[in-house]
């Protein structure tokens, strides 16, 4: 079935270990677009990046995924990311002893076979490290190392970007990417970014400030709090979180919710 | 039951008997130490888990066995072992066979390699260099309650023995193959001697193979003599059937400025135990043991590791790994012993072990014991599963579970084979242990048996 939505998320609840965090959500992504979810600490962001990824610390308990036409929810992670989503992790992790070019080659050449692609040749492997490598700007004495061993904060985060930029994804996830950087880490990650994207690939970019938005401009902007989207709008809105805080859409959230809750007495 | 007396009973019947087997065999240096090595036997027995070095290692299910309990090949059965192939054969190294503990010809069996270093078996060694081997063999046996050492001394006959003269260097792996192949199940007990005289240089690889189904059970002893300012590594590959058992006593003497390295990796065995002394006799001395293994099925692998720190200024380190899976177990007991004099000691050891299963078992007993008041000693044990934080990033990539299940287990082991110094014998391992993990080894593509 041919659809106009990358992803479609209807109605979505998840729990970690039997505590709602995603009390009702509904998302849509077209291909193309920039979507920014903000929100304060603890209202659910990393839960979403963790439910679409299929991380099996969390259960959803009602409501659909639906990524190009299919089922998401009924893929493993490794389904997933061959389909095309990845996930730049908030806390990238350290893997001794698994060299990043092992790690990249395995990768590629997995998602390859699920496409009925032969494996890449070691030139050809080299050349598309190569070139990547230039594109987030990555020195080669990390990519000659252990995943992510001994790297700094910001190297991590670049780090992803690279593995991002070699395995070309459909959809990006970026949760808290800005994270710990400094303005120029920022603005060599922001910029790789933006070098990976094609028309048809979509990002969606968690992030509590506003700062990388300067740099990826999304295309709509949306506000979770405590589980759900209390607004949605363009990147103004961005701008006017910088400016006003959370504490006024907290407040106007908690009225909803007040009065919502009188509705159902 | 304890079936130990039936044991010493059925091995007291050896001994006496000796005067047609292993005394009429052996060099006269041997036959020296029987008796009182017998003694001791009889004294200390078979160890129990009473001992605590044994405490967690039960030697029943291979002891308890009716064994051939000596055993000298035919020239037929060596030219049967020739016909086997070494999984690491294409590496660049000088290769010697010693079968069912014996060499090929062993009394002339003794070859001088370029370099000037000597490698050949025992007996013809004693007629070679006889001061030499009166000087060294049975001098650096330090532990006094494993009944399974004297045993040793009392009824072995052949061994291999390495002689690397004063400032003699070779930097090829000297590799020697033990095979094991019978048509009855026996009992082995080889002792080797490798002497490394001052400023020498040498590494020793050493393959255990078995080549026929027969039930084996091998008590090796090996003693090593480091002398000033020289260089010594021992690996052993230990890949034998399930249905052996392997039981080590690797006796280390370091003398000062001397560097030696001891590294175990078990891939198969049904039983393999791996005692290794690092004795750091004089100043500047460090050692370094390392042990992985690889365990499922019903296999029980334990490694023990004593380090004197004797002289002062001595530094040493242990790491040992296991991956445990189905109903094996396993057990670490290193030893780190800090003398009175060994001031400025600095002793370090890991043990971490992964169970892959509920079943699985891992026992761990680190031991300091310190009587020097200016030293650096750390110790760590851990017994875990693998990190699902690690496996989950790599299924985000698009990796199979299955294989970053195998990728992060390789990753674990490497730590350990990464210090193999030589790089092609470094590489060639890890390919072994890649490919046990994917359980791809339990037939080694040039080896005429399969093993279970």
């Amino acid at each position: 079935m041919k659809t106009e939505f990358l992803l479609q998320i209807k109605d979505l609840k998840a729990s970690i270990e039997d505590k709602e965090i995603i009390k009702g959500l509904s998302l849509e992504v077209r291909p193309g677009e920039i979507h920014a979810i903000m929100g304060p600490n603890g209202s659910g962001k990393s839960t979403l990046a963790n439910v679409l990824t299929g991380r099996d610390i969390t259960s959803v308990t009602q409501g659909t995924i639906t990524y190009e036409g299919k089922n998401l929810l009924d893929m493993s992670p490794e389904e997933r990311a061959r389909e095309g989503i990845f996930l730049s992790f908030q806390y990238p992790i350290e893997i001794p002893g698994v060299s990043m070019v092992n790690f990249m080659k395995t990768a590629i050449n997995e998602q390859r076979k699920y496409r009925g692609l032969e494996p890449l040749s070691a030139s050809e492997f080299l050349h598309h490290m190569r070139e990547k490598k230039e594109l987030v700007d990555i020195d080669s004495a990390l990519t000659n190392r252990s995943v992510n061993e001994g790297f700094s904060g910001g190297e991590k985060k670049k780090n992803e970007i690279f593995q991002m930029a070699m395995l070309e994804p459909r959809l990006s996830i970026l949760d808290e990417t800005d994270s710990g950087l400094d303005i120029d880490a920022l603005r060599i990650v922001a910029n790789g970014v933006n070098k990976i994207r094609r028309p048809d690939t979509s990002v969606i970019v968690i992030t509590h400030y506003q700062r990388l938005l300067d740099y990826i401009i999304p295309d709509h902007v949306h506000v979770l709090y405590e589980g759900r989207i209390v607004r949605s709008a363009g990147p103004e809105l961005a701008l006017e979180l910088e400016k006003r805080g959370y504490d006024w859409l907290r407040k106007e959230a908690d009225i909803a919710e007040e009065s919502w809750t009188t509705d159902q007495k | 039951m304890d079936y130990r007396p039936e044991v010493i009973s059925r091995l007291s019947e050896t001994y006496s008997a000796g005067g047609n087997t292993f005394l009429k065999d052996s060099p006269e240096i041997f036959n020296r130490y029987r008796e009182n090595a017998f003694r001791d036997f009889l004294k200390l027995g078979i160890p129990d888990r009473k001992n605590e070095a044994y405490k967690y290692t039960n030697l029943e299910k291979f002891l308890n066995h009716q064994y051939q309990e000596y055993f000298l090949p035919h020239p037929d059965d060596f030219r049967e072992a020739e016909k086997f192939q070494c999984e690491v054969e294409d590496l660049d190294v000088w290769n010697m066979v010693l079968l069912n503990g014996f060499f090929p010809n062993g009394d002339e069996g003794l070859v001088m390699m370029p370099g000037g270093i000597w490698v050949g078996s025992m007996r013809a060694a004693v007629k070679q260099f006889p001061k030499l081997v009166e000087k060294h063999y049975n001098r650096y046996v330090t532990d006094g309650t494993d009944g399974l050492i004297p045993l040793n001394t009392a009824l072995a006959s052949d061994g291999l023995f390495i002689y690397a003269p004063k400032n003699t260097v070779y930097t090829k792996p000297i590799q020697i193959v033990n095979l094991l192949h019978a048509d009855k199940d026996i009992f082995v007990q080889d002792r080797n001697l490798v002497v490394v005289e001052e400023g020498a240089q040498l590494s020793l690889l050493s393959c255990d193979h078995a080549m026929s189904q027969q039930r084996f059970l091998t008590n090796t002893i090996t003693e090593i003599y480091v002398g000033n300012n020289a260089h010594f590594d021992i690996i052993r590959v230990q890949n034998q059937h399930n249905n052996s058992g392997k039981i080590t006593h690797t006796f280390i003497h370091q003398e000062r400025d001397s560097a030696a390295t001891s590294s175990n990796i078990s891939l198969h065995g049904g039983l393999v135990r791996n005692a290794t002394w690092h004795y750091l006799g004089g100043e500047n001395a460090e050692a370094h043991s390392y042990g992985l293994f690889l365990a499922d099925k019903e296999q029980h692998i334990a490694n023990f590791v004593q380090i004197d720190h004797v002289a002062p200024n001595c530094s040493s380190t242990q790491l040992f790994k296991g991956v445990l899976d189905n109903n094996s177990s396993g057990a670490f007991n290193g030893r780190i012993m800090v003398h009175k004099d060994a001031q400025k000691t600095n002793a370090f050891q890991a043990n971490n072990n992964i169970l892959l299963s509920d079943s699985a078992r891992m026992d761990s007993k680190p031991q300091l014991e310190i009587y020097a008041d200016d030293v650096k000693c750390s110790h760590g044990a851990t017994v875990g599963q693998l990190d699902e934080n690690a496996l989950f990033y790599l299924r985000s990539r698009g990796i199979d579970v299955r294989e970053a299940r195998l990728m992060l287990m390789f990753a674990f082991a490497h730590e350990v084979v990464q210090n193999i110094k030589i790089e092609a014998l470094r590489d060639r391992i890890d390919e072994l242990v890649g490919r046990r993990l994917r359980g791809e080894l339990s037939r080694c593509a040039s080896c005429a048996i399969q093993c279970n």
